[in-house]
């Protein structure tokens, strides 16, 4: 005879289930909040003035965070997806590899605000293209490559291995597997990569604190890879640390407007995405 | 037919650089075709008679530490259906996947003996891969159509060899598909994913886009193996007809299956190629204990 359950396992069932449910609500409530808490106070300040007067005009800053995201995307895609082509589909296990492996999930790690240092040594100093757009983007690329690699690789394994071996019995190369095949299947999962790593440097301020952001500009809007930018997370910062007279209500709306052009990238890219996974399904 | 003897075990040197082989083949058969004192072979293996399309000689093969052919020697028929059977595990697919050199991205792979593709060996330094796997043509076990339209499906291997204009391209679309038996069935949605197809009709697909860059040979690794009856039916009535023009190789598990399309059949039991002769011969009147019990049902 066995000895019967203390408690029955349908109770303990039940249990479970309200302590996880629990547990993902209170995941979730503190976002809600949050976005809620800004958006009321947000709205209330958000009026046309805001964006385009004073030194605190949100529209130089939106145009100078576009900027700065798109540049780093140009700069580190090309890199990032290279550097996953390569680890994936070409090394073979090796002491080289695991290195490689080791410096990204390095590089992974280092905080962003030693990325911006590292950035002003290298590309203000150093290379001498001093505080602008392209040291900015630069040092965000560094940033976020580690997420662009290890995405597109993950979504590079999920491709079959039987549709490369298919190409490949067909008589294609490596390079023509990769490029008809290979990439076409795993673009959406690389894309998420993308989106992410995008948000990211739309969000961060570290990296471009010393390497590309002004404030006061003359002219707000950026004329070549070798000016200044506005940022809106670098306003922020700087609004919110060194400018007490302004307003909550600004601060507030300025928050808002970069919470809703991040969350306008991603779904923007989201739905991209979809449509690139629609499109190979016919 | 006639099963060959015992023959010293005499490794046989590399004919790699050798380009009078293929030459001499049609002027003096003696002289390519070699004789059991020139390689070292196993009793109840069949030299099949006519024009011989590929040949494996004393091959080793090895998986790192394991080894997964043991001194096979076969020699395969040009326009003909050869069957390998066997049990799981036996070494029969990696046998086959030396004739298109599949092997070679595996980790720890490593391979000593020939491989002839009509007397030239397939794995000597400067040999082009793309060129052999044109001539070598393989169809696997899982279809495994690219998720593409069925129309770039088959266009896809004669895009990667040149660039066929339209009208070309069409063409060559059309015979494949009508070689494999699915033009009526997918002339009218091209267009469409090969993906929408079901399992046969897929494999079918597989079998016209290897058949779209003109290849020799076909080796075909349980290609009935994930298919229904009726599809199975299909695949095999499509073999016999592309014996006219192409030397088959086939892998299977399916023992009836090798009785009713091949005319010569093979059978390896761990690594090691057993018996190789007629198929009537191999499922009728077997000459080693091991293809008997095999046959019979015994094991594997």
């Amino acid at each position: 005879m066995t000895r019967p359950h203390l408690v029955h396992p349908r109770h303990v069932q039940n249990m479970m289930y309200i302590v996880l449910s629990l547990m993902a609500a209170v995941v979730v409530l503190p976002v809600l909040g949050l976005l809620a808490y800004m958006m009321i106070k947000g709205l209330a300040g958000l009026n046309p003035d805001l964006f385009l007067k004073g030194s605190q005009a949100l529209l130089p800053a939106m145009v100078g965070t576009l900027y700065l995201v798109l540049l780093t995307a140009a700069i580190a895609a090309p890199i990032g997806i290279a550097a996953a082509v390569y680890l994936s589909e070409y090394a073979h296990r090796g002491i080289l590899v695991r290195l490689i492996r080791l410096a990204i999930i390095n590089l992974a790690g280092v905080p962003s605000v030693v990325h911006g240092l590292f950035g002003l040594a290298l590309f203000v100093m150093m290379l001498k293209f001093g505080r602008c757009l392209l040291s900015g983007a630069a040092t965000m690329a560094l940033l976020v490559l580690p997420l662009i690699i290890s995405a597109s690789e993950e979504a590079l394994r999920q491709v079959p291995q039987r549709l490369r071996d298919g190409s490949l019995a067909l008589g294609a190369t490596r390079w023509q597997t990769i490029r008809r095949v290979v990439l076409p299947n795993a673009l959406p999962g690389i894309m998420t990569g993308l989106i992410l790593s995008i948000s990211r440097a739309a969000g961060e301020t570290a990296p471009i604190l010393f390497t590309a952001a002004f404030l006061s500009l003359t002219n707000p809007y950026p004329e070549s890879l070798f000016d200044e930018i506005l940022a809106l997370p670098y306003q922020l910062f700087v609004m919110t640390s060194e400018m007490p007279s302004v307003p909550a209500e600004t601060k507030w709306a300025t928050a808002f407007v970069l919470v809703v052009l991040v969350l306008g990238l991603n779904i923007g890219a989201i739905l991209w995405r979809t449509h690139l996974r629609r499109a190979k399904r016919w | 037919m006639s099963a060959l003897p015992s023959a010293v075990g005499r490794t046989l040197t590399q004919t790699g650089e050798d380009g009078s082989q293929s030459a001499g083949q049609s002027v003096a058969e003696e002289a390519f075709l070699p004789t059991c004192e020139e390689v070292p072979c196993a009793p109840n293996i069949l030299r099949p008679e006519g024009e011989i399309k590929l040949e494996a000689r004393s091959l080793n093969m090895y998986y790192g530490s394991f080894q997964a052919l043991r001194n096979v020697s076969m020699a395969i028929p040009e326009r003909r259906i050869t069957a390998l059977i066997g049990p799981s595990g036996c070494g029969k697919s990696s046998f086959l996947r030396c004739f298109n050199r599949m092997n070679d991205m595996i980790d720890g792979f490593r391979l000593e003996g020939d491989v002839l593709l009509e007397g030239n060996d397939i794995y000597r330094r400067d040999l082009d891969l793309a060129y052999l796997r044109k001539r070598v043509g393989m169809v696997f076990q899982a279809p495994n159509p690219f998720p593409m339209s069925i129309y770039d499906n088959i266009a896809y291997g004669p895009r990667l060899h040149g660039r066929p204009d339209r009208s070309e391209l069409d063409q060559i679309v059309e015979q494949s598909l009508r070689q494999a038996a699915l033009w009526d069935e997918v002339k009218d949605k091209l267009r469409q994913s090969a993906l929408g197809l079901s399992g046969g009709q897929q494999q079918r697909l597989c079998i016209a886009r290897v058949l779209a860059v003109q290849p020799e040979v076909l080796l075909m690794d349980e290609p009935a193996s994930a298919l229904d009856p009726t599809a199975t039916f299909h695949i095999e009535e499509l073999m016999l007809q592309l014996m006219e023009h192409y030397t088959i190789v086939i892998v299977t598990h399916n023992m009836y299956q090798a009785s009713r399309v091949s005319q010569y059949t093979g059978f390896f039991l761990m690594g090691e190629l057993v018996e190789f002769g007629h198929t009537e011969q191999i499922f009728e009147t077997p000459r080693d204990k091991r293809t008997d019990d095999y046959i019979r049902g015994r094991f594997g």
